[in-house]
Parts: structure tokens; sequence; C-alpha cells
């Protein structure tokens, strides 16, 4: 018989849950009884409740079962999983299962599908057509269609890309560059990292149409030290593309030249704020620059940067490739295309979910999540990382756009939805943000850098009970002043999470009792 | 990316190699120090000059950005180091409670190392494992759906390993 292919994610989400043994198991499974199997080890499909998932090519074609323990191995062989047999943790065909069935997969196409490493998978799976189209085109219709296709920054402020690589392109300089911000530090987020250990040549690919595109030769991907698994296989993908001729000189045997490398950050939150990245891609602390001069005309090393999240830069390839209008026709309003929303948390069905803007929180919360994992009540979400607001369920009816999560106080951010049951104590969570903020404050500004200590302190005496109301009305005068006293987000934004505590879950402020008051 | 364990003993010589082949990067000064990190555990002092004198920095300036960065450490950790997130998504799944529980059993503060030297529990905000949470690094591997059991046999696993090298990240 011929060699099965059977394909086992190694992204770190599958390696946290055991992949790296379950892939051994099926290895000395397949000695064992002298079956031919060849392993390949891919990106995940997002369906992280179900990894490890494997999945089998069979004549149906590829069929999953999940999650796998390495003690099912030999039961799954014993069962007939080489041709796709039933089995308690089939799966059936991904494509056929009703959370990746819902979806629809413009920038996340190809993760979980290809071998990472493979340009030969990544070309069959349309790699490399969307800078042939972009060479085809050259730099101004490029930045053009870009602008017409509506993609906004998928790094949190939501800014159209194609006007930020306008002003890079109409900037004159020696030389200018292309960032990737991949420092997703937001609690709740990995799609960044998905795709980094997934499909690296989607972002090389993208961020080489960007430097064509605007005029810049070099490059840089700004990764997190937390990453070292997708950084691993981003330094691999960049040595194999360099060796293929998609880096360096004459690309395509065009005469697109770019270089691209791989920085990594050291622990620090705020470096993912463009102007701190900046900072400390130069070589010194990560401390927040005004603006303007904005990055576009003054940034890395003061000459024009394009700072752009790897989201944005990883959807580049599909939109020239399909063409700007074709990804404009999905979403709502201002807000178009598709989102890799990322459910974390306490939910049913955590993973990635790519969707045209547009459903509700509800929806995506209750019926594409599940609801919580612990099969009790939702009690409130965190959209947009730990600088985002809570929601209740009250809020449910709100539409995933830009614009309509704005208009409730709330922020989209890099995509990320966190789920609390009933069991969190809402303070305590207020509490977390500004020790969150203490501790990664740039320190530039005293609101962020002192006032977030103080608001630590300030809900450390409402969760004693003490003076509660007056303490309440001290935290909501403090963060007016973070909001508005704050340079960046990082103390600007503190704000929606402790307010937005307050105001939709009071009784976990008000209630307070001191444990010895009766005393 | 910074290892779990000490790998090289401090020598001058040593360092300048390590600076030296980093040193013609645009912005070098992040590279050198996760290579001097890597290379002998953490950062030592008297890596310091030699840093100033290669970025044409003062010595103050150098201090500066090391302490910036939360990674940097400028005395070495214990032999193992177990980074657990602390972060919102771990928390939703009782991450706050089982990380105050592992820090009590080892009668151990964030940051700190165990009697024998053999662990250090570091806090970490967020490893990008939010769908399988709570979740921690160990030596640089993931683990995921940690429960009490869960954490304590790996802490324990490495706890009961003394070699010196020890699993790194990938
Ligand atoms: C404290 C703070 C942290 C941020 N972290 C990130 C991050 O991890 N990744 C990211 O892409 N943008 C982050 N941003 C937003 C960036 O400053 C910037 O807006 C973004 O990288 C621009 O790319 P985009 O236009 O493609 O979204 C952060 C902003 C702030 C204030
Ligand atoms: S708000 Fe905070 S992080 Fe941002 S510049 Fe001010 S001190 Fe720095
Ligand atoms: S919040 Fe813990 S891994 Fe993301």
């Amino acid at each position: 018989m011929a060699v099965t292919r059977i394909f086992i994610p190694r992204d770190v989400a599958a390696l946290a849950v055991g992949a790296d043994d379950v892939a051994r198991a099926v290895t000395a499974q397949a000695a064992t009884l002298g079956a031919e199997v060849a392993l390949v080890r891919t990106g995940s499909r997002g369906m992280f409740w179900l990894e490890p998932m494997v999945e089998v090519e069979t004549a149906q074609g590829r069929i999953a079962y999940g999650p796998v323990e390495p003690s099912d191995v030999p039961g799954l062989f014993a069962a007939g999983w080489l041709e796709g047999a039933s089995h308690r943790l089939r799966v059936g065909r991904p494509e056929d299962h009703p959370f990746l069935a819902a979806q629809t997969r413009l920038t996340f196409a190809r993760c979980g599908i290809v071998d990472p490493l493979s340009v030969a998978d990544y070309k069959a799976g349309g790699g490399y057509r969307g800078l042939v189209k972009a060479i085809e085109l050259g730099g101004a219709a490029t930045v053009e269609a870009v602008t017409k296709s509506g993609l906004r920054g998928r790094g949190g402020a939501g800014f159209p890309t194609g006007i930020k690589w306008k002003t890079v392109r109409d900037a004159a300089a020696d030389q200018k560059y292309i960032i990737c911000n991949a420092d997703e530090g937001d609690s709740g987020t990995f799609a960044d990292r998905m795709i980094l250990e997934g499909d690296p040549f989607c972002l090389i690919e993208g961020m080489t149409i960007a430097g064509l595109a605007v005029g810049a030769t070099k490059g840089f991907i700004y990764s997190r030290s937390e990453y070292p698994h997708a950084n691993a296989t981003m330094a691999a993908a960049l040595q194999v593309a360099r060796a293929e001729g998609l880096l360096g000189r004459g690309i395509l045997g065009s005469d697109v030249e770019f270089h691209l490398e791989l920085r990594v950050g050291a622990g620090a939150y705020v470096c993912g704020e463009e102007t701190a990245l900046l900072e400390s891609l130069e070589g010194k602390r990560g401390m927040v620059r005004a603006k303007p001069p904005l990055p576009a005309l003054k940034g890395l090393f003061g000459r024009p940067t394009v700072v752009n999240n790897l989201l944005s830069l990883a959807t580049i390839p599909v939109i020239m490739d399909q063409g700007a209008q074709f990804y404009a026709d999905f979403g709502m309003g201002r807000s178009r295309g598709t989102m890799p929303i990322q459910l974390a948390g306490n939910i049913l069905h955590g993973g990635l979910f790519e969707t045209a803007f547009g459903l509700t929180l509800g929806e995506i919360v209750m019926e594409i999540g599940g609801g919580t994992a612990s099969r009790r009540p939702v009690r409130a979400v965190q959209a947009g990382g730990p600088l985002g607001a809570y929601l209740p369920p009250s809020q449910f009816d709100t539409l995933y756009d830009y614009e309509a999560f704005a208009a409730r106080d709330a922020l989209i951010g890099h995509g990320g939805l966190v789920v609390f049951d009933d069991t969190v104590d809402m303070a305590h969570m207020a509490r977390f943000a500004m020790e969150f903020c203490a501790e990664e404050s740039c320190g530039k500004c005293t609101p962020c850098r002192i006032g977030s200590t103080r608001g630590a302190e300030v809900v450390d005496r409402i969760l004693a009970g003490k003076d509660v109301a007056a303490n309440i009305t001290l935290l909501e005068d403090l963060c007016n002043t973070m909001k508005f006293g704050s340079l960046c987000a990082l103390g600007g934004f503190t704000p929606y999470p402790v307010l937005s505590a307050i105001k939709h879950f009071p009784e976990d402020f008000h209630g307070r009792r001191l444990p010895v008051a009766a005393e | 990316m910074t290892l779990a364990t000490t790998t090289t003993g401090w020598t001058r010589e040593k360092a300048a190699e390590v600076i030296a082949e980093h040193r013609n990067l645009d912005g070098p000064a992040l590279p050198i120090l996760h290579a001097l990190q890597e290379t002998f555990g953490h950062v030592p002092d008297d890596a310091v000059p030699l840093l100033a004198e290669a970025l044409n920095l003062s010595r103050a300036d150098v201090h500066g950005i090391i302490s910036f960065y939360h990674d940097f450490r400028h005395a070495p950790a214990g032999r193992h180091v177990v980074k657990v997130c602390r972060a919102e998504a771990c928390q939703s799944m009782g991450g706050h409670a089982l990380a105050e529980g592992l820090l009590h059993r080892l009668g151990l503060q964030w940051g700190g190392t165990t009697g024998d030297g053999q662990v250090t529990i570091e806090p970490v905000y967020c490893l990008g494992l939010c769908a399988t949470a709570p979740a921690a690094l160990v030596d640089g591997r993931p683990v995921g759906r940690l429960n009490r059991e869960k954490l304590d046999a790996v802490v324990n696993e490495v706890r009961n390993d003394w070699s010196h090298t020890g699993r790194v990240g990938a």
C-alpha cells in the first residue's frame, strides 16, 4: 500500500496539550504494524478544544480525529483510521465541521493545512500570486488596491492601511522600512502567533508586497520572547525564503529587492505600541515617542516606516490575488473584509474564527463559542485585550464592527474575546487592569506611571470595604485623569476595563464588607 | 529568547565574542543582550562596560536598557525556569488560584527560586495559549489545560532534574 500522510500540528498550543507525544505514538504504532505513514507537521486549524487534532489523508479527503491522546493511537489504527474509519474521536472532514464551515478564511486560508516551511505547499495554496499581481501593477496601483479593499489595521486602532502606505510611498528618503508588529501581547489573542507558526510565507509575501508598494527594501518582524516556538518557525522560514530567492534581490525574476530580519523583544508589553517598538528596535528603552512626527514620515532610524500589525500584512497577498473589491465585499459599514476573531478563556469552543464583520457578540460567544467551558453562565466578556472593556451578556446584541463597539465604549482591538463565567470577581479584574498597567508602563507620563499604582491601591480599599462610595468616585476620577492625560493607549485605555467593570458589575464593588466589620 | 539554564561561566573573551557576532546589525542592543543571556543564563554586570563600549553608549544608558526589559536577569535564575501565565484568559480558567497555590506550596514569591536552586517561578503575561488555558512554559516547553495535579507534576519533574542543560526553548 502507498504511504499515508498524517498531519499533526506543531502549533505551540497543540504542543501544550501533547501533540508531540501523539506524533511519537503514531510513529511507534505505525512501525509496530508495519504501516507506511509519513508525518507532516502543520500549524493549527484553530479548533483548540479538539487539539491535538490529527488528520489522515484518505480517499475521502483529509479526515480528522481529536482530541487524540497517545493512549488512543493503537485503537485508532485498529479501527482503520488510515482509511478514515469511524471512531469515537472522528471529527470528519475539518471543512465540514460547523466551526470551520461557518468561517470565511482569507487570511487563514492555508493555516493548519500546509507544511509551514514548504514553499511548494505555499504556492499550491495560492501563494505568491499576490506578489506577481503587485509586480504587474507597480507600487502606486498596489497602494491604490489596498486602499480600495478597505483594509484597516488589525493591530487595534483600525487605521486604514492604504492611507498609511501612501504616506510612506510619497515620502522621499534614501531608505524606507516595513515593520511587522508581531508583539501580540494582549491576553486572548494568538492569531499572529498562528500565522508565524502555520503560514509564515504569507507574512513574508505580504511584507514584500508592502516593500514594493512604498519603495522599501528592508523589513523587520518584531516578535516577542514569549513566543519561542513561533520565532523558531519564522526564522526557519526566512532561511528557506532566502535560499529560494524569495527574499533578497531579483525576487521572482523581477527587479524587486527586499531583505527581512526577525527581531525578538524582551518581555515589555508597551513595545507593541508602534513608537516604543521603534525605540526598542533601535536598541533603546521602549519609551513611547510623542506623535507627530508620524512613523510613516520619521520612523525607524528617522526614516519613513510602515508599521503594520502582522494580520494586516498577512492579508495583503489575498487582497492582491483576489482583488480589492472581492475583499471589500465582505463586512459591514466601514469595517470591510474579514476579521480573525480569537475565542479564548472560559469558552467551550476556543479557537480562531475568521469571519466577515457584522455578527453579534452574542452569536460569536454563545453560538460559535458554545458558551463557557465550565458550563456555568457567562458573566463577562473582555474584548480587545487588557486595555479593552468588559461586556455583560445584556450587551450581546452589539455588532462586531469597529464603530458599533466604539459606540458602546468598547474596542475590537486585535480581535481577542476572553470569556468569564459567573465565578469571576470583577473588582479583582479591575484591580488586575491597574496592576498590569503599573507593571508595564513605560514611565513617561505621570497619570499612567503613578495613577495605575494608585488605582490598584484604591481598588484594594474597595475590596476591603473601606469608604466604598468615596473610593469608587476617586477611582473614576483617576480613570478620567489617565484617559485624558496619557500619551499613549496603555495609560489612556486602562480605564476601559476598570470603568466598564464598575458600570456593568456594580454589585462586585458595592457589596464589599470588612471581614471583621462586626467586631 | 531566554533559556532556562546557565550554559557557560563568565569570561570576558566569550562575552566579547558574543558581542562581536551581533554588533553589525542595525540596532544591535537587544540581539546582543539576548545572546549574552543565552550564553551565560543572565546578563552579568561585568558585561555592561563591554556593551557600553561596543554600542558607544554610557554605562548608565546600558544599565537603563537592561533594566527596562522584564526578560533580562542580572543574576542567574534557578536551574529550571517555570513561567506561569497571569493574564486574563488564564485567570478565567482559574489560573490565579492555581499560581498562588503553587507559590504557596513552594514557599516562594513571584520571581523566587526554591532553596535547592532548582526552580524559579516567573510571571508571564500571555503565552498565546489562551484557548488552552491555564498555561505555562517550563524550560521553554509549553503546557496547557493546567490543573493543580498537572502543574505540580511538571514542576516536580524539573525539580528532580539536576542536569545542567535542562530543556531549552525551541
Ligand atoms: C500599549 C499598546 C500596545 C500595543 N500592542 C500592539 C501589538 O501587540 N500589536 C500590534 O499590531 N499593535 C499594537 N498596538 C498598536 C500599534 O501601536 C499600532 O497601532 C499598530 O501596530 C499599527 O498597525 P496596524 O495599522 O496594521 O493596526 C499597541 C498599542 C498600544 C498603545
Ligand atoms: S501612557 Fe504609560 S506607557 Fe504610554 S507613554 Fe505614558 S507612561 Fe508610557
Ligand atoms: S492569557 Fe495565559 S496564555 Fe494567553
